[in-house]
């Protein structure tokens, strides 16, 4: 037990530390940087859920990403209310991965081609709104804007103040308050009854169904629920940067199962802290070569090689790692490590692959 | 004898830990005095053919100029970001830029949507942006300054030069499908007809597409006079070669608004692009002394990662240089006193010629060119002098609205 | 009727097209189950060797039939050897070191190659249907597809070499109870398949250009191919690649190349909703 209060103190300090220190420090920098990562982190959360604990493998959560932030987007130029505007790209992010959902698991379709049918999905929507610059493509007020997207997202105001938009500051703190709430929410949701059964469909499908639980309708639950996450991310994104197609792409989606890798699967903090941690490289990256001569700091050959050692030297993600060597400490220190974790309902070993 | 202590090995070992960990501390470290501005492009990813000339031309313009002794007698220290062709970078980079570097002045940004990343952010912490590329018009605000040519600037000329250059009306417009090619297929066609022409079709494709061939064959049902071309980016090359392979190179001459922005005169073959006739506000083939003159400096810098100076790289050079001048004639860098100073209606003379900044747009006034390209080189074919940003002027003038803050889009009347 | 011609002849290139750029693919995830993200780079590398060695001054044919697939096949090797075969039957893991290759082949080529080299341009001229005319090097690229394919099945199913592979992709304990050592079984297969893109991607370097990103272009639809193709994988890459490229075809051409790629899109996503299990999965279940 002492392990799940050390991690529920982890991520309180965290909390404050985003929160509180952060914003009183004022340093502009780092919190434009953290509500972007906060966008995505909640993007990573909502395939944490449902790969790690539903065993549904989406190659192409970032649809659901884009999905909101587009909804987002457009219904916030037509009707001006962004707060409407923010229910109702929640409302159809969730919407659309009910409807995917539903295509998929009522077709027992599961495994890679889930993967693949998901990324299809993903690429089909950028594909799409990648060709929408022209004048057709306007919805209401709003105009697609194809490959550049819609600089003019507007920014959600005050409540109650349609002419507030609220400060990057202020969005600092709602994205990162909305991740740790999403966090929490996802925390409570694998404690309850339906994230057991939801856990119990991952390791054994057929006999959850023959205990007498349609697994379709859990699977489809939990992927409504991530799907409607992932679109506040959307949301976020929107308000920091602006929509545009590439919150779709190949790239988007890439990025997001890698993250969920590296911070470790069946986890819920780590693809957040994974995300975290290689955005943050990403950004580091771009700042190191001052232009002429050879760049051997390539972004791309940097975290790609840095990736691969990653899978093959660790088996598993940074926090399952991390908790295993915290285990191993406390079982040295005559602490019975391993079965207060066999206790612990929270944490769920990754699936063998 | 040198008495070595442990203290001076350690000393020298950290002196050799912080030269190998390279220039890039030491030149943040180095100068409090000197004046921050910042670069913002891509250098990795797919855009990077674009951005690397440009930072390229950046890294030039200011080492000359702290080889003359800085600005306000200060040297520029400058920092280069890359966003890696990716966008939430650029609203990233240009925020640290602004409030953490705290750059006197931002140069940056490549496609139309990394400036909308950073247009906002700048205005809010009060940076002046120059933004070099050319793009399709109608930028309207007070804290940026659009350096690239925009489409009537170019196409008012060049779509007669090729009608009469090769003797035909019917034109068949292909174009990439994002803004700039939506708005600049319309000034084509508005162009076109009035010149007694016609636009017998227009073709968008999105940025990743590299199969051509149903394309062609429409072309070939079509048959037009003239190909236009608005094709951008490396996976949209292919087209040129689909054409060759296709046995059209002779059949159908072809023009473009977009070859050589992205270093196509290298990577297609001479039996591809020899013939095509391009314009813009600065080619490689300018012969000036002024252009002559950078292009053998910049060659000399940058030896094997010279890639050819593009429009963008040129403008890249002459804003850097147009800030100095503002900055040097304000007595400050100062964001308010500098654009004052750049609105007097400021202009510099080097390798593309004389910009003129437009007080009322914040564009500028520049020469502009045409072109043929043969074996890999822009042969200069006519020049037209001080072409003013006129499709910008119809919708924008910050003389009577200087809290405009947005991108029109301009109506083209065809 | 020239009409008819040149879109027959466009839908034989671009299926073949299509068909080529999954070929390698088909090999190490049909065969080996290796979801390999670096398969666009694999083909990337394919168009590098191939102009890089032309360049030098190798003769075009042997560049892109010769050059190309050796170094391509030597990376594979190399690769397989150092990554892949400690990832065997860890799907997910593999796909990530795949992924992390990709990004590292990309950043390395940018590194030491720029992203500007000159392309050849395609030979052999174009031949001409009345008032239309296609390249006469992409009809070609349609027959050596074919001869690829044909090549494929013949190993696969006349050598002694293919049943062992065969074999020891269906039941690895039992090949090996039998005296076979299924890793170099595997090393063998994965170098074939880099062996096989690495060919593909200098052959469709001439009308493609090279750009070290040029994979993002191609690995979507390559993977779509092969998983809508199902188990066999000669039969079904060809079937899927037929069935996918004769609908973006004709989308393309009835309305636009975009529409012509969505419709691709939504093809395969309407066919693994049908046949979850792929083309093959139904159909000519009996073939490889």
């Amino acid at each position: 037990m002492l392990k799940s209060s050390l991690g529920a103190a982890a991520v309180a300090l965290a909390a404050v530390y985003a929160l509180v220190v952060v914003p009183a420090e004022g340093q502009m920098t780092t919190m434009i940087n953290g509500s972007v990562y906060a966008s995505y982190g909640i993007l990573a959360l909502s395939l944490a859920l449902i790969w790690g604990y539903g065993g549904i493998l989406s190659f192409g959560q970032a649809a659901f990403f884009g999905l909101g932030g587009y909804a987002y987007a457009i219904a916030a130029l037509n009707l001006g209310n962004t707060w409407a505007a923010l229910v109702i790209a929640v409302a159809l992010a969730g919407a659309s991965a009910a409807v995917l959902g539903y295509f998929m698991f009522w077709g027992r379709i599961s495994d890679v081609y889930l993967g693949v049918i998901t990324l299809t999905v993903s690429l089909i929507l950028y594909r799409f709104l990648n060709q929408t610059a022209g004048d057709e493509w306007t919805i209401g007020s709003a105009p697609l804007g194809g490959f550049n997207g819609i600089p003019s997202t507007p920014i959600l105001t005050l409540p109650g103040l349609p002419d507030e938009p609220l400060s990057p500051e202020q969005i600092y703190v709602l994205a990162m308050g909305a991740l740790f709430v999403g966090y929490l929410a996802c925390k409570l949701l694998v404690a309850t009854h339906f994230g057991r059964v939801v856990v119990s469909i991952r390791e054994n499908e057929m006999r959850a169904e023959l205990l007498g639980y349609d697994a379709r309708l859990y699977k489809l639950g939990l992927f409504t629920f991530a799907g409607a996450l992932a679109g506040i991310g959307g949301v976020l994104f929107a308000n920091c940067v602006f929509v545009s197609p590439n919150m779709f792409n190949l790239q988007t989606n890439g990025q997001l199962i890698i993250w969920v890798i590296v911070g470790g699967l069946g986890t819920l903090a780590g693809p957040v802290i994974g995300c975290f941690l290689l955005l943050m490289l990403a950004t580091f990256l771009g700042t190191v070569h001052q232009g002429g001569g050879t760049n051997w700091f390539d972004p791309n050959l940097v975290l790609g090689v840095l990736l691969t050692l990653v899978v093959v030297a660790l088996r598993k993600g940074l926090l399952p790692l991390a908790i295993a060597g915290f285990d191993a400490i406390a079982a040295r220190r005559g602490q019975r490590g391993r079965l207060a974790r066999a206790a612990d309902p929270l944490v769920c070993e990754p699936q063998a692959e | 004898m040198v008495d070595i202590t442990r203290r001076t090995l350690l000393t020298l070992a950290a002196g050799g830990a912080a030269a190998s960990v390279g220039p890039f501390y030491l030149r943040r470290a180095q100068a409090a005095d000197a004046i921050p501005i910042a670069g913002i492009h891509d250098a990795s990813g797919g855009i990077d053919i674009y951005g690397r000339p440009m930072i390229n031309c950046l890294q030039l313009a200011v080492e000359e100029l702290n080889a003359a002794g800085g600005v306000l007698g200060k040297p520029l220290n400058l920092v280069n970001y890359d966003p890696q062709s990716n966008m939430q970078l650029y609203t990233q980079y240009a925020t640290e830029a602004a409030t953490k570097q705290k750059a006197a002045v931002v140069f940056g940004g490549i496609l139309s949507a990394s400036r909308e990343a950073m247009r906002p952010t700048l205005r809010r912490f009060k940076t002046p942006y120059f933004y070099s590329l050319l793009y399709e018009g109608g930028v309207c605000d007070r804290n940026i300054f659009c350096m690239g040519s925009t489409p009537a600037q170019t196409l008012q000329k060049f779509t007669p030069f090729v009608m009469k250059r090769f003797n035909g009306k019917k034109i068949y417009t292909l174009a990439a499908d994002y803004n700039y090619g939506q708005i600049t297929a319309k000034w084509i066609k508005k162009f076109a007809t009035e010149s007694g022409g016609d636009v017998v079709a227009t073709d968008f494709f999105p940025l990743d597409v590299n199969d051509f061939g149903p394309t062609i064959r429409k072309i070939q049902a079509a048959q037009p006079d003239i190909i236009m071309s608005v094709l951008v980016g490396a996976n949209h090359n292919a087209f040129y070669r689909q054409w060759v392979a296709a046995g059209m190179k002779n059949k159908i001459p072809m023009a473009s608004t977009t070859f050589g922005i992205g270093n196509e005169q290298l990577t297609t073959s001479p039996e591809e692009q020899n013939g095509i006739i391009v314009s813009y506000a600065y080619l490689d083939g300018i012969q000036t002394p002024e252009n002559k003159a950078f292009l053998a400096k910049y060659t000399k810098r940058f030896d094997d990662k010279a890639d050819p100076v593009t429009e963008g790289a040129a403008m890249t050079y002459h804003a850097v240089n147009l800030w100095a001048k503002a900055a040097e004639l304000a007595g400050s860098v100062d964001r308010d006193k500098v654009i004052e100073a750049l609105e007097t209606g400021l202009s510099f003379i080097g390798p593309a010629g004389k910009t003129t900044i437009d007080p009322a747009t914040h564009h500028d006034t520049l020469d502009v060119y045409i072109a043929e390209v043969r074996d890999r080189k822009f042969n200069v074919l006519e020049s037209y002098l001080q072409q003013p940003p006129a499709d910008t002027a119809a919708v924008c003038n910050l003389r009577a609205h200087p809290n405009e803050n947005k991108q029109f889009v301009i109506d083209v009347k065809v | 009727m020239d009409y008819i011609v040149i879109i027959v002849l466009q839908l034989a290139v671009t299926v073949a097209n299509l068909a080529l750029i999954a070929a390698g693919l088909a090999i190490v995830f049909g065969m080996m189950r290796v979801i390999n993200f670096a398969h666009g780079e694999f083909l990337m590398l394919g168009g590098y060797a191939a102009i890089v060695s032309h360049r030098a001054g190798v003769n075009l044919w042997i560049a892109m039939f010769v050059v190309a697939p050796l170094v391509v096949g030597a990376v594979g090797a190399v690769l397989e050897r150092l990554v892949i075969r400690r990832l065997y039957g860890r799907m997910i893991d593999t796909m990530l070191a795949t992924w992390g290759i990709s990004l590292a082949l990309i950043g390395l080529v940018t590194v030491v190659f720029g992203n500007t080299v000159s392309g050849i341009s395609p030979p052999l001229g174009s031949l001409e249907v009345g008032r239309y005319a296609i390249g006469r090097y992409e009809l070609l690229l349609a027959v050596v597809c074919a001869a690829l394919y044909g090549g494929g099945w013949l190993l696969l199913r006349r050598t002694s070499f293919g049943l062992i592979a065969r074999g020891t992709m269906q039941n690895r304990t039992m090949a090996a109870a039998l005296g076979v050592d299924p890793g170099r079984v595997y090393a063998v297969t994965f170098a074939a398949g880099a062996a096989v893109t690495g060919l593909a991607g200098a052959l469709i370097a001439p009308i493609a250009g090279v750009v070290p990103t040029i994979g993002a272009a191609y690995i979507a639809k390559a993977f779509i191919t092969v998983i809508s193709g199902g188990a066999a994988i000669i039969a079904g890459t060809l079937s899927s690649a037929t069935l996918l490229g004769s609908i973006n075809t004709a989308f393309a051409f009835a309305f636009s190349p975009v529409l012509g790629e969505v419709a691709l899109l939504a093809a395969a996503v309407i066919l693994l909703r049908l046949l979850p299990q792929g083309i093959t999965g139904r159909f000519f279940r009996k073939s490889l």
